[in-house]
Formats: C-alpha cells, sequence, structure tokens
C-alpha cells in the first residue's frame, strides 16, 4: 500500500509515527495514488460494514430490534471459517483451494441458527421493549464474547486463506489493489443485491414487509407473524455471519473483535434512515470513505474521532438520518 | 369569507397532503361560540386529520387555522393547548398509574413549566376545581381509584374531565362515546349538552343516534372536502351525503 | 411539617429505607471494614451517584442513557485536572524539560500550559465545572435530540456514539489530556493530603453524607407534581403534551439533573481513588452504570446504592478469583435483570416485605392458639415453688 508513496516520505512516516504530513505537501499525483488507495480500504471497510449493517438493517430497522451483540454473530462466522480452515488443512488438504466458499456458506448457517436460538429463547419475549432489549443483547454479546475467548483463546485467529486470493494486481505502476479486498466488495455487491431480491421480489420477502407494516392485518391475513419475526432474525444475523467471514479476507479475529464494529454499524443503519436500504447502503459508503480517508491525514484515531462528531451533529439535526421518508406520523 | 364576530374557530383553505394524497383539501369551516359541531362522514373522509392540524399534531401544507383570532398553524402542541384548545383522543389517553385525583391534579393549568413543576403545590383553588369536575364527569365517589381500573366509559369521561380542568375554549373530541353502552351513552350526552356553555365544541361520532341528541350543527366530511353541512335532519336528506353512505 | 416528612422521606417505609442505609453506610461498614476496604466502598458509591441519575433519567422518565460515562468522566477529569496542576507545581517538577506543567505534557514535548487547563488552577472554578460542564454538555445535547422527538433505541444509540467520542478523543491526545493511562499522581486537593487515612475516612463519610442527601432531595423531587408527571409522562407522552406540558423541556432537565449527579460522582471518584482514565468514560462503563440502576431497581433511589455496591462488591470479588466466570455472570446478570428481575433488589425487597408480613401474622397468631392461658410463670419455675 505504500507503493505510491515516495521512498523520502515514507521513511519520514515510518520514523515520525505521530507527525503527520500536511496535505499540501504532497505532490499532486501522490495526492491522486493516496485517494485511490486509501479509497481502496475504504472500500474494504466499506464493505464490512455494509455487510453488518445490512443486516442490523433487516433487524433494527424492519423489526425494532436492537441486537447489541449483532458484532458478536458477526465474530462467530469469522470463527466458523476459521475452524473450517483448521479442519481442511489438517483432515482434507486436497480440498483447501475449495474451502473457502463453502466455509462462507456454512458461516452463513451457522449464525443464522444461533440466531434462531437466540430468537426463540430470548429475544421474542422483549419484542415490545426496545430498550430492554438492547440490555439484554448486551448481556448476550458478552456471553458470546467470554463462550469465543474460552473456547478459542484470547489471541487473535486468522483462518488460512486460499492462494486466489492473496496478493493484489496493480493496473499502475503507482496504484496497488489487494485481490482481497476486490473479493469483499464483489461479496458485499452479490449479497446487497441478493437481499434486495428477496426483500421485494419474493413472496417471503412481501410477508416480511407486510409484518412490519401492519402486523396486525398481516396476522388476519393469515401470516405467521411469529415465524416471519424469527425469519427475519435469523436472515440478519446470518448476514451478520457472512461479514465475519469476509472480515477474515482483511483482518484477524479475536473474542472482541465484534464490539470493534458495533458502534459503527448501528450509526451507519441510523445515520441512513432505517427504512431505506439505498440509504444504508450510502451512509456506510459515506461514513467508511470519511473514516479512512481522514485518518491518513488526522492523527491516529482522530480521523474517527472527527467522522463520530460529524454524524453526531448531522444527527441532531436530522435525527431519522439522511435518507428517512417523509411517513405519516 | 367575513367572519362573525361570534366566531371561535375559522379554518380557511385548509389542506394538508401526505406524499402526494390530499388527506384535507381546501377546507372552510367555522364554528360559533356556544355552539357543538359534530364532523360526520365514511372512513377516510379526513376527519381525525381535521383535529390533527387543528392541535398541532400534524402541519398544514396550506392554510390556517384561527382560533379567537389568532393563528395556531405554526404554533407547538403545548402552546396551542395553553391558547384553550383541547383535544380528547380515539382510544381512552389517561394515566393509568395514577388515581383519578391525580390524573385531574396533573392536568390543572398552572406549573407547567419545569420550576412550576417543582414548585407546585395542591392549593384550595386547585382540589375546590377537582372536585367540581370530577362531579360533571359522574366520578366524584371515585377519586381514589386508579385510572387503570375504571371502565371503559368511565376512562372516556375521565379524559373530558382532565380536558375540562384546562377551562378549554375549544374542546375536540373523537368518537367520545365508542365502545359505551346505552346508559352511559346517555349520561355522556347530557355531559356535553351540559359543557357546551362558554366554549365551543368539536366533535367526530359515527352514532347517528348520538349525534341527533347533541349536535347543533352537523358537517359532513368526504374526501377531504366538506360534503353537506346544517342540521341534522337536512344533512341526513341531503341526496349526496345518501349516496355517499350508502355507496353504490 | 408533616408534609416536609413525607416529602423528604417518603413516610414510613422511606424512613425505614433511609435508617437502614445510614445505618449501614456510617456505622456498620466503617466499623467492620479496614481503611483499604472503606476506600473500594467508597469508590462503588461514587457510582452510584451515576446510579441514582439514571433512576431518574430511566426509570421514572423513560429514557436511557448509556452514555453516562461522560459526564462521570468530565466531572472527574475537572477534578482532576485541577488536583493535576497543584500537584505539578514548579518545585516538584523541577526536573521536567518544562517544569510547572503536568508529566505528560512534558513527555509529549509541550512548553506551555493549554489554554483550556489555566483556569483549572482556580479551585472554585473547577467546583463548578464538575457540574457545570456535564450539565452543559447534557443540555446541549438534550435540547437537540427531545425536542426533535428522539427518544428510546435512537437516543440510546446516540449516547453510546457520544461516549466513545469522548473516550477516543480523550485516549488519542496524550498530550492535551493525559491519554489513555489517564491523569495520575495526584496528591493534594489546597494542601490538603488526600492520600492520608484520615483524608481517605473524611472523603468516605463525606461521600455518604451526600449520597444520603441527594436521595433525600430526590424523593422531595419525586413526591411532588415532577414525580406524577414523569410517571405520566412514561406512561402516555401524547395526553401530558396536549395537556400543555412542554414534554422536552422537562426530559432536558432530568437529563441535566442526571448529568451533573454523575458529574458529582465522578469528582468524588477521583478524590478518593486518586486517578482517572477514559476507561471510565467509553462504552463498556457507561452501559455498566445502566446495570447498577438495573439490579438495584431502575425506579428505586435506595436500589441505586445497593446496586452499585452489590455489582461492583460481586465484580472484585470475582474478576480476581475467577476472571472467565464473571464475564459469563455479569452477560447473565444483565439477561436477568431485565426478562426476570425487572425491579431489581428493590422488587425482591418490597416482596420480602409483602410476604412476610403475613408470616408473622401467622406466627403470632400460631402463638396464641397453642398457649391461649399460657402461665405468666414458667413450668420450671412452677416446679421450684
Amino acid at each position: 500500500m505504500w507503493n505510491g508513496i515516495g521512498r523520502s516520505r515514507r521513511k519520514h512516516l515510518v520514523n515520525n509515527p505521530t507527525k503527520t504530513i500536511p496535505m499540501s505537501q504532497y505532490s499532486a499525483s501522490e495526492l491522486w495514488s493516496i485517494f485511490i488507495m486509501q479509497g481502496f480500504s475504504g472500500l474494504s471497510l466499506f464493505s464490512v460494514l455494509l455487510l453488518m449493517a445490512l443486516g442490523l438493517a433487516i433487524i433494527f430497522g424492519q423489526m425494532g430490534v436492537v441486537n447489541l451483540a449483532h458484532g458478536e454473530f458477526m465474530a462467530l462466522g469469522a470463527y466458523v471459517v476459521y475452524l473450517c480452515s483448521e479442519v481442511v488443512h489438517n483432515h482434507f488438504p486436497a480440498l483447501v483451494p475449495f474451502y473457502f466458499i463453502i466455509a462462507i456458506v456454512i458461516a452463513f448457517f451457522t449464525a443464522a441458527l444461533v440466531g434462531l436460538l437466540v430468537e426463540w429463547s430470548l429475544i421474542r419475549f422483549l419484542y415490545r421493549r426496545p430498550l430492554d432489549t438492547l440490555l439484554a443483547t448486551w448481556g448476550l454479546s458478552l456471553i458470546m464474547q467470554q463462550t469465543f475467548r474460552s473456547v478459542f483463546g484470547a489471541r487473535e485467529v486468522t483462518p488460512a486463506l486460499p492462494e486466489w486470493l492473496m496478493g493484489s494486481f496493480k493496473p499502475t505502476d503507482s496504484i496497488d489493489i489487494p485481490i482481497n479486498g476486490v473479493f469483499v466488495m464483489g461479496l458485499t455487491l452479490c449479497l446487497t443485491a441478493a437481499v434486495w431480491l428477496f426483500m421485494y421480489r419474493s413472496r417471503i420477502g412481501l410477508h416480511m414487509r407486510a409484518t412490519v407494516q401492519n402486523r396486525v392485518m398481516s396476522g388476519a391475513v393469515g401470516i405467521n407473524t411469529q415465524w416471519v419475526d424469527r425469519f427475519t432474525f435469523c436472515l440478519g444475523c446470518g448476514i451478520a455471519g457472512v461479514a465475519g467471514a469476509a472480515f477474515t479476507t482483511i483482518g484477524s479475529t479475536g473474542p472482541d473483535s465484534g464490539s470493534r464494529y458495533i458502534v459503527d454499524t448501528f450509526l451507519v443503519v441510523v445515520f441512513g434512515g432505517t427504512t431505506s436500504l439505498m440509504g444504508t447502503i450510502a451512509s456506510a459508503f459515506g461514513i467508511a470513505q470519511g473514516q479512512s480517508i481522514s485518518g491518513f491525514f488526522l492523527e491516529g484515531t482522530m480521523g474517527k474521532v472527527a467522522i463520530l462528531l460529524t454524524i453526531i451533529i448531522v444527527l441532531m439535526i436530522r435525527p431519522k438520518g439522511l435518507f428517512a421518508s417523509k411517513l405519516r406520523s | 369569507m367575513i367572519a362573525n364576530t361570534n366566531t371561535q374557530l375559522a379554518l380557511s383553505d385548509l389542506t394538508v397532503s401526505f406524499d402526494g394524497f390530499k388527506a384535507v383539501d381546501g377546507l372552510n369551516l367555522s364554528i360559533e361560540k356556544d355552539e357543538l359541531r359534530v364532523i360526520i362522514g365514511p372512513n377516510g373522509a379526513g376527519k381525525t386529520t381535521v383535529l390533527d392540524l387543528i392541535c398541532g399534531k400534524t402541519r398544514p401544507t396550506r392554510g390556517s387555522v384561527k382560533f379567537n383570532n389568532r393563528e395556531l398553524v405554526g404554533l407547538a402542541e403545548h402552546e396551542i393547548v395553553r391558547a384553550g384548545v383541547g383535544r380528547k383522543f380515539q382510544t381512552p389517553s389517561i394515566y393509568e398509574n395514577l388515581s383519578v385525583y391525580e390524573n385531574l391534579e396533573v392536568s390543572f393549568p398552572r406549573g407547567r413549566s419545569v420550576f412550576g413543576c417543582l414548585s407546585f403545590t395542591d392549593t384550595p383553588d386547585v382540589t375546590e376545581r377537582i372536585q367540581r369536575v370530577a362531579e360533571e364527569i359522574y366520578l366524584k365517589d371515585h377519586l381514589e381509584v386508579e385510572g387503570a381500573v375504571l371502565s371503559h366509559g368511565q376512562k372516556q369521561w375521565l379524559e373530558i374531565g382532565m380536558l375540562l380542568m384546562q377551562e378549554p375554549r375549544l374542546l375536540m373530541l373523537d368518537e367520545p362515546v365508542a365502545g359505551m353502552g346505552p346508559a352511559e351513552r346517555e349520561q355522556t350526552a347530557e355531559l356535553l349538552n351540559r359543557i357546551c356553555k362558554g366554549r365551543c365544541i368539536l366533535i367526530i361520532e359515527h352514532d347517528m343516534e348520538f349525534v341527533s341528541r347533541i349536535a347543533h350543527k352537523v358537517t359532513v366530511l368526504h374526501l377531504g372536502k366538506i360534503l353537506a353541512e346544517g342540521s341534522m335532519e337536512q344533512v341526513q336528506n341531503d341526496p349526496q351525503v345518501i349516496e355517499v353512505y350508502l355507496g353504490h | 411539617m408533616n408534609t416536609l416528612y413525607k416529602r423528604l422521606l417518603g413516610g414510613k417505609s422511606g424512613l425505614t429505607n433511609l435508617v437502614v442505609l445510614a445505618v449501614l453506610l456510617l456505622l456498620v461498614l466503617p466499623l467492620s471494614l479496614d481503611i483499604f476496604r472503606l476506600n473500594l466502598v467508597g469508590k462503588y458509591l461514587t457510582f452510584a451517584f451515576v446510579a441514582l441519575g439514571l433512576v431518574l433519567l430511566w426509570g421514572k422518565a423513560g429514557v436511557l442513557s448509556l452514555g453516562q460515562g461522560v459526564f462521570f468522566g468530565l466531572g472527574g477529569y475537572c477534578m482532576a485536572m485541577f488536583l493535576k496542576l497543584e500537584a505539578s507545581d514548579p518545585v516538584s517538577t523541577k526536573i521536567q524539560s518544562t517544569p510547572g506543567i503536568p508529566d505528560f505534557m512534558d513527555w509529549n514535548q509541550f512548553t506551555h500550559l493549554p489554554a483550556f487547563w489555566v483556569p483549572f488552577r482556580h479551585l472554585p472554578f473547577s467546583l463548578c465545572a464538575v457540574i457545570a460542564l456535564p450539565v452543559l454538555v447534557a443540555g446541549v445535547v438534550g435540547f437537540a435530540m427531545f425536542r426533535r422527538r428522539v427518544g428510546g433505541v435512537y437516543f440510546a444509540i446516540i449516547t453510546q456514539a457520544l461516549a466513545l467520542l469522548l473516550s477516543l478523543g480523550i485516549d488519542g491526545n496524550q498530550g492535551y489530556t493525559g491519554g489513555r493511562n489517564g491523569i495520575t499522581d495526584l496528591r493534594t486537593l489546597w494542601g490538603w493530603d488526600i492520600r492520608s487515612n484520615s483524608a481517605q475516612y473524611t472523603l468516605y463519610f463525606a461521600t455518604c453524607a451526600l449520597l444520603i442527601m441527594l436521595i433525600m432531595a430526590g424523593q422531595w423531587l419525586l413526591s411532588g407534581k415532577m414525580g406524577k408527571l414523569l410517571n405520566a409522562m412514561r406512561d402516555r407522552e401524547d395526553r401530558v403534551r396536549f395537556s400543555g406540558y412542554d414534554v422536552s423541556a422537562i426530559k432536558v432537565f432530568i437529563f441535566c439533573l442526571a448529568a451533573g449527579l454523575s458529574g458529582l460522582g465522578g469528582a468524588l471518584f477521583v478524590l478518593q481513588v486518586g486517578f482517572i482514565s477514559p476507561s471510565l468514560v467509553g462504552i463498556i462503563p457507561s452501559i455498566e452504570m445502566v446495570i447498577f440502576a438495573a439490579v438495584g431497581g431502575r425506579s428505586s433511589l435506595y436500589g441505586a446504592v445497593y446496586g452499585a455496591l452489590v455489582v461492583n462488591t460481586a465484580k472484585s470479588l470475582f474478576s480476581e478469583s475467577l476472571p472467565q466466570l464473571w464475564l459469563f455472570l455479569m452477560g447473565g446478570l444483565f439477561i436477568a435483570v431485565v426478562v426476570l428481575f425487572p425491579n431489581g433488589l428493590a422488587g425482591a425487597w418490597e416482596l420480602g416485605k409483602r410476604k412476610a408480613g403475613p408470616l408473622l401474622e401467622k406466627i403470632k397468631s400460631r402463638r396464641r392458639i397453642l398457649l391461649p392461658d399460657a402461665p405468666l410463670v414458667s413450668a420450671f419455675e412452677q416446679e421450684k415453688s
């Protein structure tokens, strides 16, 4: 990722990590390369955020359930991929080049199944009490985190990624695009499209939307609203599992990986307006890119602080998010 | 439109549209002092929306609401209430965890600011008004009863009582007898006829028999516009009204 | 006098609660614990201030804030800044490259005190800031949010974001704030050595006294119209608005009140524990503060104190001996308190009193049945004579 920046600049940054160079001191082409590469690293962040936000938007935006353990479902997906990786490498070495895609599918179903268990045992008692759901799912996230810690250890783990995901391709000399980033983006696009098709073009999606908009009437026309809720929750968790699986290509997984992104994900959903899929996409993109680019020019975590501050201020002015449609109150 | 000096409430060209759909369309309506007006109309005619517009719950896209020559559009809900407008909701909206006495006490129009709440004490004029209103709404012997325990009809009366505590000049009631038995309807009709002295009342109702017992004037709403207006007999014999109600 | 008694103490049951708490905090604990443990209890009690605020804000007004750590931290940092400046006088810091400024500023090659630190040289300003700064921030945020009818879950998430924002902001600016390690090595408050045993005793009793007074103030608040209004607001906000109340103003007031209480708790924390860091400001501590209130019984003022004491004691015990188990327990606690025991310890206490009442009656009546004409002298004495 450093390739585009001149040697002397790189050395300066390595030797003085806390002293960033103001934008004005870069040449135009260097700036361009930086933007492109930060843009791409921003795109990886965007993909993860969007995948997480999709699952959360379905659960929160559709059902009004706040699942603070959503990050842990993501971590679950990541750990499942890690497990598959261990099993395949130790017992079925022939499957190594193929296992990754299968692992992603397994991650989806595992997360969805755990989601089913959670919905059945906990969430369904708390539908009318969103604040209580918040606290209960926070407790759940603590339990899940500790389970990961006890089972997998406190150190971070990484599944062995297949060959075709490694490396990068270089369209020009100064731009270096990692393949795993492209893969994650591709996966995200496919999944987003699949979700959209499912929600707006399938029968079950129709049932889901109907239940959310008018529960009583949906029940009256024969839709089993309890099962729709359960299904919606599982779908959201499953998507989080896939997000976790995708996450393994760009970072390592530890017991608290989930909590690292949870607040961002919620802000993405709230910022974009919980009723709109386009809003979620745009919001994830804006926030990820904003963080990535500002993180380069501002010291350390200050980039994130700047973005957080911006989001909060915008939310204070438009609390329903940027893309919420005007509904009859 | 020349306003009658006796007019308390005047809606002019009131319009509200939600994403293109006009729930209320260019409505012109005026109510005089001491009048009891009932708005009737088929479902979706915009009746509840009219009340929402007057009390500030919804903002109109166009038009004005003048109450005692004061423009209400643009004011916050609590400001409109303080201007003398009281609204009763369709489903009884009382404080279930408080007693009848406390429900009425909280509705007393003093100490409504933060500081006022902190320094409020139950002076004799408060107690006196609570007793008076409780008697009006047939709940004199139920002052210590918790709100949740009251019957549906008693809850409706309590809500009317809470509004009466504010001594409103305009009282708006949304289906006040919904869910009441015939005896309770009788009592409610009597109550309403009693309290329209010195104020004007706007009611939405579906029960025609009840309406004919209390209404001074009836307005029929259809698709956001006024279809007919007049006394109950006039309206009942209006051919357009008959067609809309009996349908095609 | 009668109404004052009723309003401040909450009647007979309130008086019992008060006496029990006072005896526990002012007599039982100081006599049975050594100063080290008592200091820990003092620390837990500072969290009770936050829990008290949450009882008013969440239990009574129905507004959940997951960012009370922000206000706790602001109050704490204000106090810590004053104490740090006092401990960084030019004489004791003469080995630094720039004497007279805190050590962490020196490490970051600062040559002078940043502007916003300067007013904290003065005790009156710092003391005012401890309460005023959290109240101001709460006022701004509350006004922006409540006026736009942002409530419930949205509000909770935004308070979380605020907590994250502040903790990251403090963390990433070591020169200005002490960074991740926080502000440490605090010694004296206007010449009075706060690390000595006698000082710790004094601070402990001061904390207890303040807490008890604030509980009584809270009872006064809730026993009047405000209490009924909060109840009504939680029940039917719309109806309250249409009765002519400015609901958002009331919510802002309670939010600011809770913020001020938390700020005070933060300052007392710094005085008793001797440091402050972003680990007390962020998301995790803020949510933990909610659990203190929840365990106590979210709408009970006394419950807040017991909740804070119980959870923190459990945390100390378990995280020493069985750290793995502790997170499971805490997670389980969150779930249990929401699903099984929404009224927490206070609810259990009420239940116990209700069940104990008839049971005591039963025992008394049993004795009367068994011994209707019980002799005034015992059988043994009868035999003797």
